[in-house]
């Protein structure tokens, strides 16, 4: 039975383990409140632009003079996964989740004979994939001394992307991260992107429309910023998924750590009292000894 | 009395506007056009400028430095990849404009060149009319 001194050590050292979790909580909560915002503030332009690339790809799609971008490369041989997670842990399943997810697409691939190649968003996904897949690595970026996201850090992953593909580097990439549902509920997702996959908005009134230079080069121009919008509302959902997982896996770190100090503290007395119980039958023995 | 048309202007992190106006100057890539109520449906693409907004009781201008409009008989949609209320510029932010453009053009592929030499250009003249330094 550990001593009573030792208890009580450690009944205090898990007493400051639960206010720093509680802490954790609260910030994240403050924290995922802004990341929804943000993520709010992103979501009328990009309806906007996916509805005018809709309508644009659907008239121009299925000519031969479609850009690459659009109508791809022809072949789908060499495989470019963007894997998007976060740069601190402490944060549930969430990085574990979406590099999961990877992993199945890059067993998959590998068994169908393709190229796998790996551009890395976020530290924790990269420490994590790097005992396996290290020499697929192709590029990463550190996002850790970002302090607000905004689109110019999409706009650099996109170029990133967006050069590679010039160069013939791959067919296809897919962006791999995780969409915010609720605080408990993060749902990882692989989504294409170049080639674009753009479905045309329902009102087919794309043709209607007069472009200004001509059709071709507005979606030569939009295409490339397509790749960055759409990187940027996978981080914005990645930063809002993060926080929602760090705070409900904060929640159980603060709840569990009450628990664990009601157990030790009821060990606490009951050693207390075992020691007052011992000492009183040695004081009595004494005194029936004389 | 002209005849009032929405106007929405969102960039990627935020929307910036929405109101009734009577005509909205744009700065399209092929040269300025005013686009009021009625107008054809058309998308064009833009260039960096000085967008403004006229309407009953106001008068808003922004820098924008791309993107595209989306315009229809009563909607004018800019969907700008970056854009500023005018009052917002600085010479910080026209600095660091001018260096993003100016490596992007040293850094192009010659096939873009004249595209990143017009952006930049662009870039320059509306700093400049603006009132802001341009040397670096």
């Amino acid at each position: 039975m550990p001593n009573l001194k030792d208890l009580k050590n450690r009944i205090a050292s898990v007493k400051s383990t639960r206010k720093i979790t509680k802490a954790m909580q609260m910030v994240s909560a403050a924290k995922l409140r802004r990341a929804q915002d943000a993520a709010e503030a992103s979501r009328p332009y990009a309806e906007r632009f996916n509805a005018v690339l809709g309508a644009l790809s659907a008239s121009v799609g299925g000519s031969d003079t479609a850009p690459r971008l659009l109508a791809g490369t022809g072949k789908d041989d060499v495989q470019l996964l963007v894997v998007m997670t976060s740069e601190k842990g402490l944060c549930g399943g969430f990085n574990t989740n979406i590099v999961r997810l990877a992993r199945l697409r890059i067993a998959e691939l590998k068994a169908q004979g393709k190229t796998v190649k790996i551009i890395t968003v976020g530290k924790k996904g990269r420490e994590q994939l790097k005992r396996d897949y290290s020499d697929l690595f192709v590029e990463h970026f550190d996002l850790s001394d970002v302090k607000k996201l905004g689109y110019v850090h999409a706009q650099n992953i996109a170029k990133g992307l967006l050069a590679r593909f010039d160069s013939l580097e791959y067919d296809v990439a897919t962006i791999f991260y995780s969409k915010f549902q609720n605080v408990v509920t993060q749902v990882p997702t692989a989504q294409q992107i170049i080639p674009a996959a753009y479905e045309a908005s329902e009102d087919a009134g794309g043709a209607l429309y007069d472009y200004e230079p001509s059709e071709e080069a507005i979606l030569a121009d939009l295409l490339p910023r397509g790749v960055a919008t759409q990187i940027f509302a996978a981080l914005l959902e990645n930063a809002a998924s993060e926080q929602g997982a760090r705070m409900s896996a904060m929640d159980n770190a603060t709840r569990n750590a009450g628990d664990m100090i009601d157990q030790l503290t009821i060990q606490y007395n009951r050693s207390r009292q075992a020691v007052i119980t011992n000492e009183l039958i040695e004081i009595i023995s004494g005194a029936e000894a004389l | 009395m002209a005849a009032n048309v929405q106007f929405d202007l969102v960039s990627p992190e935020r929307k910036l506007t929405s109101v009734l106006v009577e005509q909205v100057q744009i700065p399209g890539a092929d040269g300025d056009l005013t686009a009021m109520a009625g107008h054809e449906p058309t998308i064009l693409s833009l260039r960096p400028g000085l967008l403004t907004a006229t309407g009953p009781g106001v008068e808003e201008q922004y820098v924008v430095t791309g993107g595209f409009a989306e315009l229809s008989a009563d909607t004018i949609s800019v969907l700008a990849e970056l854009a500023l209320p005018r009052g917002e510029m600085s010479q910080e932010v026209v600095t660091d404009l001018l260096k993003q453009a100016t490596k992007a053009h040293e850094e192009a592929h010659p096939d873009e060149h004249h595209m990143t030499q017009k952006f930049l250009a662009d870039l320059v003249h509306i700093a400049e009319d603006l009132g802001f330094h341009t040397n670096l």
